[in-house]
């Protein structure tokens, strides 16, 4: 099994017992729904609806922006309450559309979108997708029908989903492995099929074992599509390294997947395109994982996007402590600390990760003493540490020049150091300013 | 919304391992050589060990406190450096000699370079090699059992009989922490199982270091003589260099290819000093030296990042 894994990486304590054993609950929300008009990469979607108009669930209330935007739907039925800026989970505020909740849920007509997919052309299935405004939804949020037109479709031959779900604490993914697998291999087959020459990979970390078998079980009569048990290992799911351990091929900062032949979707994603196409429900829903020392209970919650972040908290019983540490959203290696929870969970939402202790401010970062752990666990095979005082002396020419735009930012620099140097958090701002200075 | 949360840029978790928990793993593989050195030499070597220690953390932390800087002896590093340094000194050496030894290696070659990682040389051995220099009686008068002897590296570099054996027990003369060789491949072995230190410096470096000395013997019409080469692997600070000196890891290069070239270099600098130099040692002065060398390592061993100059698949 030497292959499918890469160099370096790390073994966090995994956390995923908390939360690995419960079912996908439903949970819809009882006050109002915020949706920021940007909630993927790209340019923000402008609203269709105005002040005082009633909405149904599904409904699409923000419009696409170009080519590399997505339509936004709403989660709930109700009318428009205000649009206005509001707080979202990156600390920004975005310009949102509210929506005042009437608790019916009343939706829209979803089998009127649904057509056989035999009568589909591949552009229709493509524009579904784009119609259902599905994004990416590890996090990075980027439009999947963006990622599904690459340049040249012909090069594309391998379609990788990212079962991998190698963050500390997550289980959205494991739990849909287990429950919903024929929509994950259901959803793989159409996007298989939207290319000549390509076949998919379903690549499941092998500490999930059931996960693997359940899919290898479905697939065992699929010729075009394999279950690959990756290494556990943190962060096999980060998209250079799951090519790379799936493939053996290699991809560096400046090149997209396509440029390896492949195309990275999230469980989810994958999910939400069987949604989309089979049954005409767009995104407007997904799973988040509430979980961690800080709550009563741990979940996993089948959510519609919108929902304020609070009401998942005070649906497994609040905290258990006065006053929690850190509150993540999503996972503990690359997840963004809350500052509020008063924010509306959106595309990108994985996780509300409650620590009673935040590990981060209990210890003072000291000298390097260049023990080289750094480098050992760097997936990106670059020198941290070396990269970090380049970044403190303000040397960006050193920096570039020792690859530091080839950090992915995984955060195993800092989990491993034990002088405790914030080696990512100095490194990613350093990327964030370079890049910011070559748009000038 | 009054509830005042902490925020800070991910990752959001830390692995457990500090660099007091390292330098503490450090100090407990050398147990076994300390403890087998005071067992050999007797109090006299405890009492070394104590002065040197305790002037070593004294120092850091004077030091530290007249500069106005924040008092780090809590790391442990002065308690390793002191420790290393006493086990590196002769058991007979007067009690204030280790005194000016801790002196050397925490403000000269340490703090002055700006104290923990900032040291281009290992101090214990610097200060080693500055007793070396300045005491060279004191530090290369060698007693066993209360008599004045020859180290066994001094009887082979003299063509004498060797008790290749006691060597590797220790039953030697020598400094308090290098004649058990037996204590200290069981101190390295520690300390490669817990991931303290990479095999591939103490490898590359004995593993070279005995390719020369063979190549030697056998070029100089010895033939293929293995007490020969047991005598000069177990004999001297080879061991207690290859596994706890020249792994430092501010000493030595951090790259995995640097370590490899770093390994080697300090096999063929030993096998030169010892088989071609005046003094029948030559560790030391072959990890001074390649400590200096580590930044030119560091450069022409830079990794190659992930993906970097990877080709479009068509």
């Amino acid at each position: 099994m030497g292959l499918f894994t890469f160099k370096g990486g790390i073994h966090p304590y995994d956390g995923k017992d908390l939360s690995k054993d419960k079912a996908i609950v439903d949970y819809l929300p009882k006050g109002d729904c915020v949706y920021p008009l940007s909630q993927h990469i790209g340019a923000p979607a402008v609203p269709l609806v105005k002040k005082g108009d009633r909405v149904l669930v599904g409904q699409k209330i923000g419009e696409a922006q170009g080519f590399v935007s997505a339509n936004i739907h709403s989660g709930v039925s109700g009318t428009v309450k205000t649009i206005e800026p509001r707080m979202t989970v990156n600390g920004t505020k975005v310009n949102s559309i509210v929506i005042e909740n009437d608790g019916l849920f009343e939706e829209v007509d979803f089998k009127q979108n649904v057509r056989p997919l035999d009568e589909m052309y591949r552009e229709d299935v493509k524009d579904a997708i784009k119609e259902a405004g599905i994004v990416g939804m590890g996090g990075a949020g980027f439009p999947t029908h963006v990622k599904l037109s690459p340049k040249n479709e012909d090069a594309i031959d391998t379609i990788i989903v990212n079962g991998a779900e190698c963050e500390p604490y997550l289980t959205s993914d494991y739990r849909r492995m287990i429950e919903e697998p024929e929509k994950i291999v259901t959803g793989l087959q159409i996007v298989i099929n939207l290319f000549d020459h390509a076949k998919g990979i379903i690549a499941i970390e092998d500490n999930k074992p059931d996960a693997i078998e359940k899919l290898k079980g479905l697939t065992e009569n699929i010729p075009n599509i394999t279950v690959n048990a990756v290494k556990t290992k943190y962060p096999q799911g980060a998209e250079r390294q799951l090519i790379y351990a799936n493939t053996g091929r290699q991809i560096n900062s400046s090149m997209l997947p396509a440029d390896a032949g492949c195309i990275v979707h999230n469980i989810d994603t994958i999910v939400a395109i069987y949604n989309a196409i089979i049954e005409g429900r767009p995104l407007f829903e997904r799973i988040v994982t509430v979980t961690g020392d800080a709550v009563h209970e741990t979940a996993n919650f089948c959510v519609r996007l919108g929902t304020n972040a609070q009401e998942l908290i005070d649906a497994v019983g609040g905290f258990n402590i006065e006053d929690p540490g850190k509150i993540i959203s999503g996972g503990p290696m690359m997840g963004k600390a809350m500052f509020s929870l008063d924010v509306p969970l959106v595309k990108g939402s994985s996780a509300l990760l409650c620590f009673q202790e935040d590990m981060v401010s209990a210890v003072e970062p000291s000298n390097c003493i260049r023990c080289g752990r750094c480098v050992e666990v760097c997936p990106g095979r670059v020198m941290p540490n070396k990269l970090a005082d380049m970044a403190l002396h303000g040397d960006y020419d050193g920096f570039v020049k020792c690859d530091g735009m080839e950090c992915c930012e995984c955060g195993c620099c800092s989990f491993v150091c034990p002088a405790k140097r914030h080696l990512t958090q100095i490194i990613a701002g350093t990327r964030k300013q370079i890049l910011a200075n070559r748009k000038r | 919304m009054e509830q005042t949360m902490k925020i800070s840029s991910s990752p959001h978790i830390r692995d457990k391992e500090t660099t007091t928990n390292i330098m503490g793993k450090v100090l407990v593989a050398l147990m076994p050589a300390t403890i087998f050195g005071i067992y050999n030499f007797g109090v006299r070597a405890l009492a070394l060990i104590v002065i040197t220690v305790v002037s070593c953390v004294i120092f850091e932390a004077a030091f530290q406190k007249m500069t106005g800087r924040k008092v780090t002896v809590g790391d442990l590093s002065a308690v390793l450096t002191g420790l290393l340094l006493a086990l590196n000194l002769p058991p007979s050496v007067p009690f204030w000699l280790p005194v000016i030894g801790s002196f050397f290696a925490i403000i000269v070659v340490k703090q002055l370079f700006g104290g923990l990682g900032q040291n281009f040389m290992n101090p214990a051995l610097g200060a080693r090699c500055f007793l070396l220099i300045s005491f060279t009686g004191r530090m290369t008068t060698f007693t066993y059992d209360a008599v004045t002897m020859a180290t066994p590296l001094a009887n082979l570099k003299a063509g004498e009989h060797v008790d290749v054996k006691a060597m590797f027990l220790g039953t030697t003369a020598g400094t308090i922490g290098e004649t058990c060789a037996l204590a200290l491949i069981i101190g390295g072995i520690f300390l490669i199982v817990t991931g303290v230190i990479n095999y591939r410096i103490p490898v590359w470096y004995i593993g070279s270091f005995a390719l020369f000395i063979m190549i030697y013997a056998v070029a100089s019409g010895r033939g293929f003589d293995v007490s020969f080469l047991l005598a000069h692997l177990f004999g001297g600070g080879l061991m207690l260099g290859a596994f706890f000196m020249a792994t430092d890891y501010v000493t030595s290069p951090i790259t995995p290819l640097g370590k490899v070239y770093f390994g080697i270099l300090l096999g063929l600098l030993t096998f030169l000093f010892r088989i071609f130099g005046g003094s029948a040692e030559g560790v030391s002065y072959a990890i001074i030296l390649g400590n200096l060398l580590v930044p030119l390592i560091e450069r022409i061993t830079v990794p190659k990042s992930f993906g970097k100059g990877a080709v479009k698949h068509e």
